[in-house]
């Protein structure tokens, strides 16, 4: 497999704030990789230096093989941005826009199909003005796939989105996923982040806090914790072996005659593990 | 991508009612207006001349600035405070074919805006057609690369939607008033006309003038000529030196 993205020790900082210090990862290509992290983390200043508006302060970046700052025209063919904010010409319809930006590259994709595949068809002649937050949000996601990338930046593709939309736009993502697109997507949300990403890194404050599947950090350093009422107490046991742990307590209240009320065993979810690592970190700056 | 960037222009502004308004019709509005309310023959510098044809000159002038300085500046601000430019910096759309397809769509909108003050003066108020033809022709394009540095190094300069309307009709309603547009201005007080002494559409009117009435080549006059270019590169400067395609950050 070949490497989509390098990013090396980035940082960068507006007059006085360190907005990165020291970002490094590698997305691989064909991954779906995430940026988790909360407002401020830093998620759309690493983008915007990948896709090449910003200029780093220091540190290393490949992107397709190029130096984005650069900015090379061949880069710009195989990559498709979708901005945190951005909009289009409010008198120009759906089909028009995609078809202005279809114009723009080598080997653009149909602009019927793609405007179908983010579900405007019914907006098809419909003038930009005339469409709804969510809807944008979606002409902006054909826009970055008209011209066909190899590579797609997504910076919050779903704030805004009606849970609908939401589940709508993640099935487009996979959809993408499964055509062999690299994608590089940002986001608050950690559902969205365990639903799509291979990858999440865990940005907070400008450095990287944990990096891994979903599931890798669910599973690391968090125990599985039980609870129950005693005689109208709540307990929580903590554990690493929630079977045996379990067979225990119950075995125990069974030879006693007790009742475990309200009796739970709770996996940690990828929100406990995320607020404990920006929790932890809120302070530290 | 040239054509596909021009002919896009073309259709947005056509289809952006109030700029199709402010910048194509009311220009040609107010030559009707003023066409209307000027007696016929106008007196300057004792020589009598019809005063069709000064309102002509002046307004094919104000239509100069209106669209290549006032037109761009709203236009690139407009795009560059709602992500429109940054959008574009990551498609493989040369920025200099964009440049080249929003002043070519600038130069025809103004043609097409000089070619209806021609015949609207021509069969409406009986004006003159324009002594030499080449010369005037000139006189589009020579607005146009003149107002347009100073459009383009406007916005390079104005740093808020909202406000660049309003700094653009500050700026060129008094300077198309005192330069002449809207009538001659041999009476202006001293300090009025020193103002206009320094004003490029002053010296833009002088050289419109010279080829529409008198049917003097665009090179007859130097130092007018010289004048507009300066401000043109002016403009040009500020734009090379600070234009910036992103937003400004919230
Ligand atoms: N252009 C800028 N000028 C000054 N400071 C900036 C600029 N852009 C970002 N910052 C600061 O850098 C830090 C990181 O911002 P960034 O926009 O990268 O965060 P983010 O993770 O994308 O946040 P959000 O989730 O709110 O979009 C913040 O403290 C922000 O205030
Ligand atoms: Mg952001």
């Amino acid at each position: 497999m070949t490497t989509a993205i390098v990013a090396n020790d980035l940082h960068k900082s507006y007059d006085g704030v360190e907005a990165l210090r020291g970002v490094s990862f590698e997305v691989q290509a064909g991954e779906v990789f995430g940026l988790l992290g909360p407002n401020g983390a830093g998620k759309t200043t690493t983008v915007e230096i990948l896709e090449g508006y910003r200029t780093r302060d220091s540190g290393e970046v490949t992107v397709l093989g190029h130096d984005p700052a650069a900015a090379p025209r061949a880069l710009r063919e195989r990559i498709g941005v979708v901005l945190q904010q951005s909009e289009f010409t409010p008198h120009l319809t759906v089909r028009e826009v995609h078809r202005l930006f279809a114009g723009y590259y080598e080997h653009p994709r149909d602009v019927d199909e793609v405007v179908q595949l983010v579900g405007l068809e019914e907006k098809r002649d419909a003038r930009v003005k005339t469409l709804s937050g969510g809807q944008k949000r979606r002409l902006d996601l054909g826009v970055a796939l008209v011209g066909d990338p190899d590579l797609v930046f997504l910076d919050e593709p779903t704030t805004g989105f009606d849970p609908a939309a939401r589940r709508t736009a993640w099935d487009l993502i996979r959809t993408l996923r499964s055509l062999g697109k690299t994608i590089l997507l940002t986001t608050h949300y950690l559902d969205e982040a365990q639903q799509l990403a291979d990858r999440v890194a865990v940005i907070q404050a400008g450095r990287i806090v944990s990096l891994g599947t979903p599931a890798e950090l669910i599973g690391t350093a968090h125990k599985a914790e039980i609870r129950f009422e005693m005689n109208g107490e709540p307990v929580v046991v903590q554990t690493e072996d929630p079977t045996l742990t379990l067979h225990e307590l119950t075995s125990e209240a069974l030879a006693n005659g007790r009742r475990l009320e309200h009796l739970e065993v709770r996996r940690p979810s990828l929100e406990d593990v995320y607020l404990d690592l920006v929790g932890g970190e809120e302070n530290a700056e | 991508m040239l054509l596909h960037q021009l002919a896009h222009e073309q259709r947005t502004f056509w289809r952006s009612r109030e700029a199709a308004i402010f910048i194509f019709i009311f220009p040609l509005l107010l030559y009707t207006l003023l066409g209307s309310v000027y007696s016929d023959e106008i007196e300057i510098n004792g020589i009598s001349v019809p005063s069709a044809d000064i309102l002509l000159a002046g307004l094919f002038g104000y239509g100069a600035a209106n669209t290549a300085f006032g037109g761009l500046a709203i236009i690139l601000v407009g795009r560059r405070e709602v992500g429109i430019l940054k959008r574009l910096r990551s498609t493989p759309l040369p920025p200099v074919t964009y440049i080249a397809a929003v002043l070519s769509s600038t130069l025809l909108i103004f043609a097409l805006q000089a070619i209806a003050l021609v015949l609207l003066g021509r069969f409406v108020f009986d004006a003159s057609a324009p002594a030499n033809w080449l010369g005037f022709v000139g006189a589009v394009v020579l607005g146009v690369a003149c107002f347009a540095g100073l459009g383009v190094g406007a916005a390079s300069l104005i740093r808020s939607a909202e406000g660049v309307s309003a700094v653009v009709n500050v700026v060129l309603l008094p300077m198309a008033f005192l330069s002449g547009s809207f009538g001659p201005r041999e009476d202006y007080p001293g300090v009025l006309a020193a103002i206009a002494d320094v004003l490029p559409l002053t010296y833009f009117l002088d050289i419109v003038n010279g080829v529409y009435l008198d049917g003097e080549s665009l090179f007859a006059d130097p130092k007018a000529l010289g004048v507009v270019i300066a401000w043109g590169a002016a403009g040009l400067v500020i734009a090379l030196t600070r234009f910036s395609w992103m937003p400004r950050e919230r």
